[in-house]
């Protein structure tokens, strides 16, 4: 049951954006998020839905993935946009009682639900197409310049790639220990939300036990490996940022400054901040 | 000089959270290891052999006495990354010991904390996955292998660093017999094409026969020391202190104390079937 749970949600190919440097994906990532907040028209964020479609198009993922992660964040879409349909101000096209509906209202409607799903499809490119390690990794090297401010950025990253590698570990252990409980008459399925939360505290126990062991033995193979921190660290793996990581880039510039331009010559559509 | 000497070892883990006085898990161990050499230690559940195991490279450093490997005590803190680099140590349960979640990647630790070039740190990792046959596995994940391959990952995972020595403790505990034997055949392989210093800690007398020479502990003490056949002819003594003998062992034990003769100790099925081909031919 518990092996179905796929971490990052990484899905391997052989598409252009597989291939591309992690960290050139979450600049582009971060851009892509800002430009499409910046968007106060239909232009310009219709340019951004464009771009977006296009990058799902060459991910070379099912698009039933993508409405997957669609379909979990629909209510928040309806209830978001559905609270905005009747807060626009100008003439009310509809009226009942206290609740109206203006051409305002539908537009902005309309806008903040293209905007969250595009918002959502842009970040679920990043993690079908990227590898945990890489994210780690291009996350590692991105935040590089934050340790001369003492953040301490190879021991999060070191954090993060431990964490991400003893997951599928402990939930096969959980599974082993509830399946041990179980065994001696535990019940963990019946009752009400009280007694089911107190019914997880035999299999927490053991597992909270059982991760600290882990973790002090863990601590002590690497220390045999010679692990001593980040310093004087290097990596098997160099990123090297490539022509098809360029050609991103500029493409990208491209929409970018169209949607600028979009957004400075044509009026404004919508004020919003979401 | 030798290139392990252990020297007087004395070591106990504190008991002073209950007032009892500490008891000394190693009293007095000394010995030296040879470079080349397939050690194997024994010794039955409290004998301090896993205690040991990790005062090789410094894990563990001993109350008196010392250790020192290529002349530098591991109480040394500047030479520490050198002992840690020519001695590794792979651990019983090989879940706990891989750091990544790809398999090429965990064999890259070890090497990325020396601070080698990245294109070495490359060959390294490729030759270390090929000496232990998981080269085809390199982008895997290790949670997927079985317990034979991931012990084995960790093995590459120390060759990765070039140790002269890797210290094994208890490395098929937790492995079935496919398991144990990829990895018993690994470690055979390591100590006699690469020349790799082999001390592995095992209760395990089948795979205890292997080696080139075999150390007794008991109760923290060195009770005897010697090639595999020397160790085990002496039943009785082993016996007494409720140690297994091979099976082969055992048997021809079992018929010389019954009126058989039988020469020279059989260490394994083969040796076993001409001891007795031979005891047989003779009545």
């Amino acid at each position: 049951m518990m092996k179905e749970i796929t971490l990052g949600q990484y899905i391997p190919g052989k598409s252009v954006l597989h291939k591309m440097d992690p960290r050139m994906k979450v600049i582009l990532l971060v851009l892509f998020i800002v430009f499409i907040f910046a968007s106060r028209n239909f232009v310009s964020l219709g340019i951004m839905a464009a771009a977006v479609f296009f990058v799902l198009c060459i991910s070379g993922v099912s698009p039933r993935l993508y409405f997957k992660s669609i379909e979990a964040i629909i209510m928040i879409v309806i209830i978001t946009s559905g609270l905005n349909l009747f807060y626009g101000t100008g003439e009310p096209l509809w009226e009942w009682r206290f609740l109206k509906i203006t051409q305002a209202g539908i537009n902005t409607a309309l806008f903040i639900a293209i905007r969250i799903t595009a918002l959502v499809l842009i970040s679920s490119v990043l993690t079908y197409t990227t590898s945990p390690t890489d994210l780690t990794d291009a996350l590692e090297r991105l935040m590089k310049p934050l340790s001369k401010l003492h953040v301490q950025v190879h021991e999060i990253a070191m954090m993060m790639t431990i964490a991400l590698r003893f997951i599928p570990t402990l939930l096969e252990e959980t599974d082993k220990i509830m399946s041990a409980q179980k065994a001696r008459g535990a019940d963990l399925e019946s009752g009400n939300f009280i007694a089911r939360i107190k019914s997880l505290v035999p299999i927490l126990i053991p597992l909270f036990v059982s991760a600290f062991r882990r973790a002090f033995e863990l601590a002590m193979a690497m220390e045999s490996r010679c692990y001593h921190g980040g310093e004087g660290r290097t990596r098997m793996k160099v990123l090297k940022l490539s022509k098809r990581d360029y050609i991103a880039l500029a493409v990208c510039s491209a929409v970018f400054t169209g949607v600028i331009v979009c957004s400075i010559v044509l009026p404004v559509t919508v004020r919003t901040g979401m | 000089m030798n290139f392990i000497e252990v020297k007087n070892v004395v070591f106990g883990y504190d008991a002073a959270e209950n007032g009892e006085e500490t008891k000394k898990v190693l009293k007095d161990v000394s010995f030296s290891v040879k470079n080349g050499e397939f050690i194997a230690l024994l010794g039955h559940n409290g004998s301090g052999k896993s205690t040991l195991a990790k005062m090789f490279n410094g894990i563990l450093e001993p109350e008196s006495g010392s250790v020192s490997v290529n002349g530098c005590d591991t109480k040394w803190e500047d030479t520490i990354l050198d002992v840690r680099k020519s001695v590794g140590l792979v651990l019983q349960n090989p879940d706990n010991q891989l750091v990544a979640s790809i398999v090429e990647e965990d064999v890259a630790f070890g090497p990325e904390n020396l601070g080698i070039k990245p294109e070495e740190i490359r060959r390294r990792v490729d030759s270390a996955l090929k000496a232990v046959d998981m080269y085809e596995y390199r982008h895997h994940a290790p949670y997927k292998l079985s317990g034979g391959q991931k012990q084995r990952v960790a093995i590459a995972g120390i060759i990765a660093m070039e140790p002269e020595c890797i210290v094994l403790d208890e490395p098929t505990a937790m492995l079935d017999p496919q398991g144990r034997k990829e990895v018993m055949d690994t470690i055979i392989r390591l100590n006699r094409t690469k020349k790799i210093t082999i001390i592995l800690i095992t209760h395990y007398m089948d795979e205890a026969v292997l080696a080139d020479r075999v150390i007794l502990l008991d109760q923290g003490k060195i009770i005897k020391d010697g090639t595999p056949k020397t160790v085990f002819s002496d039943v009785e003594f082993l016996k007494t202190h409720s140690l297994d003998v091979p099976q082969a062992t055992e048997l021809a034990y079992r018929l010389s104390s019954s009126g058989m003769k039988i020469e020279n100790t059989p260490l394994n099925a083969d040796e076993c079937v001409e001891a007795l081909v031979k005891a047989l031919e003779k009545n």
